[in-house]
């Protein structure tokens, strides 16, 4: 990411050698087919989600009449919405501090404990376990979430009344216990991701370095906050963007597990959004929730990269 | 991306500078982490277990018992409502075409940047990476009125279309990066040689950039063969849904038994399973990918 902006002169021994003898396609050319696909594909469809939040539309043939601004006043005004941005929050502790901070741990137990005293193999097959939910489709990870979650013959429910609890409680059902429930689900699916991630960050730490800690009597904690954190910020920071910015998406799940109920508790705005577009039919609206998406996960992203930078330079 | 190493055993430390005492933890250690991986294969292991049993056999005993027999018979009722062989078909389609096409599309546009040093490089991977960041939910409605303009709705291509193009914009802000490594010296080797800058990108770069590109495509491939929201939207006919797709039609329909619904979850991970442990090492290494620095 730092390279960006890296790369600007072209060593002038390619061109004075190539340039006399013959006639050179200009490199601009080979940016032609990803900038077609890219308006069509990307920038015209959002500019025209940003057109059609202007408007009051019910889609298809329906007349579009124009609304101006009306529907981001409306959007302030609505409950459900800032419902389902307090809810992203809920996806962010699941999604982004959740599976970091617990990766981080079992990164380094895996790597500089398990690895070291049983060998690698076992440390690469335990990774592969953890990783695995990560490769899953997720219309699969979903169903067999709201199975296993099921109240009446549900997994967790059989086990507890197996040791005597006869009413479980009702996972998904429950306005209080829903958006835990799709929670814990998450923290499932994106565990692995953090894992091997630093766990690859952590091959690049110098085995001396923690040799020389060991002797001058550092003990394991102080060996992880002295050297294993440090070494592996970049790719902290890495994690926490992405994930950060899967959170404020999270769609599949929703729909898959509580389709934004009970009451409409677990409600996120990608879901508000399609409901919106295709199930009553306030495309104009759907399209404002989506314009706002967006501009809320730039903003988010912006502020993570200023803020990386800005710790760079201290 | 050429920086990051595979996991490698680390020199052990000379025996002497660990503790003698340590011998319990190690093993209070190999149960935490032993305790975690039970905890993540667990909704596998259940599946497996219910996709073989009968339904009566699941009504009576329940989720956690050992099926009284195995039976095959949850997987037929799958593929008797479900098109799982078309379904297959459509993702291998999609995802292989998307894989290719994308990372292809992905050089080509990278080479422009990377090594071509176009003005404004990186403000466009800017705009990229931006593009990858974006809700679908704020292109949907767009691209399903274009895919119905087009004649591409309820067909494979319109999400092979809308893949390439989302995959290629990472790709080539990965590519970029990859390619502004490659030592000057062997370009201009090949342009000496006579090579022309087409020659170039696919003689000489691409044996180069191999192992980036093939975490790439393998990346692809997986990511493609999940998606759902964009897939859901566009796929609405049986015949042109993808195998995740194919399963969710079954949401909410009580009627169907879960014995089924677990052959069906077990049939549609399968594929991404295989795929999965023969791409393991790709993979391992791919995900470190986005961290290049």
């Amino acid at each position: 990411m730092t390279q960006l902006t890296a790369q600007r002169s072209t060593p002038p021994s390619i061109r004075t050698k190539t340039r006399p003898t013959r006639h050179q396609v200009s490199y601009w050319w080979y940016l032609v087919p990803i900038a077609v696909g890219f308006a069509a594909v990307v920038l015209l469809p959002f500019l025209a989600n940003i057109g059609f939040s202007l408007f009051k539309w019910k889609g298809g043939l329906a007349p579009l009449r124009w609304y101006g601004l009306g529907n981001y006043l409306d959007l302030l005004q609505d409950e459900q919405f800032w419902l389902a941005f307090k809810n992203s929050l809920f996806m962010i502790v699941a999604i982004v501090v959740i599976p970091t901070a617990i990766g981080i741990l079992l990164a380094a137990m895996l790597f500089d404990y398990i690895g070291r005293k049983f060998g690698t193999r076992a440390a690469t097959f335990l990774r592969a376990t953890y990783y695995l939910p990560q490769i899953l489709p997720i219309a699969v990870a979903g169903f067999i979430w709201s199975w296993i979650l099921d109240p009446s013959n549900g997994s967790i429910n059989t086990f507890l009344r197996s040791i005597g609890i006869t009413e479980g409680p009702d996972w998904l059902g429950s306005p209080d216990l829903a958006i835990y429930s799709v929670m814990a689900m998450l923290v499932w699916l994106q565990i692995g991701y953090p894992v091997v991630v630093f766990m690859a960050a952590l091959s690049r730490v110098d085995p001396e370095l923690y040799e020389a800690a060991a002797l001058d009597g550092a003990g394991w904690w102080r060996q992880f906050s002295a050297i294993t954190i440090p070494t592996i910020r970049p790719e902290m920071f890495i994690v926490v963007l992405t994930a950060t910015v899967t959170a404020l998406k999270v769609f599949a799940p929703i729909l898959i597990l509580t389709g934004g109920g009970p009451e409409g508790s677990t409600i996120v705005p990608s879901y508000y959004a399609y409901r919106n577009f295709f199930e009553l039919s306030q495309v104009g609206y759907g399209s404002t929730i989506a314009t706002v998406m967006s501009i809320v996960i730039f903003a988010v992203a912006a502020a993570l990269l200023s803020w990386q930078r800005r710790t760079d330079n201290v | 991306m050429t920086t990051i190493q595979a996991t490698r055993p680390t020199a052990a430390l000379p025996t002497k500078l660990r503790h003698r005492k340590q011998r319990p933890t190690r093993w209070v250690v190999l149960i935490i982490a032993a305790i975690v991986a039970i905890i993540m294969l667990a909704p596998f292991l259940l599946m497996v277990l219910n996709a073989f049993k009968t339904g009566a056999d699941y009504s009576s005993n329940g989720p956690l018992s050992w099926p009284t027999e195995f039976t095959g018979q949850a997987f037929s009722h799958y593929l008797d409502i479900v098109n799982y062989p078309r379904a297959l078909w459509n993702s291998i389609l999609i995802s292989t075409v998307v894989a290719f096409v994308g990372t292809a599309l992905a050089m080509i546009s990278a080479y422009a940047i990377g090594i071509g040093k176009v003005k404004g490089g990186g403000p466009i991977l800017a705009v990229l990476l931006l593009a990858t960041m974006l809700p679908h939910e704020a292109l949907i409605y767009p691209l399903f009125y274009g895919a119905q303009a087009t004649g591409t709705f309820n067909t494979v291509w319109s999400v092979i279309i809308v893949f390439t193009v989302l995959q290629a914009a990472f790709g080539t802000y990965l590519l970029a990066s990859v390619m502004s490594t490659v030592p000057k010296e062997l370009l201009e080797a090949a342009a000496i040689d006579g090579a022309n800058r087409w020659q170039i990108l696919w003689r000489i770069l691409l044996p180069v950039l191999r192992p980036a590109l093939s975490v790439l495509l393998v990346f692809f491939f997986i990511w493609t063969w999940n998606e759902f929201y964009i897939p859901v939207v566009l796929l609405a006919d049986q015949s042109s849904q993808t195998v995740p797709i194919a399963l969710s039609t079954l949401r909410g329909q009580h009627n169907i038994d879960i014995t089924v619904l677990n052959a069906g979850s077990l049939l549609s991970l399968l594929p991404t399973m295989v795929f999965f442990l023969s791409f393991q090492r790709t993979l391992s290494h791919g995900v470190t990918a986005g961290a290049i620095k």
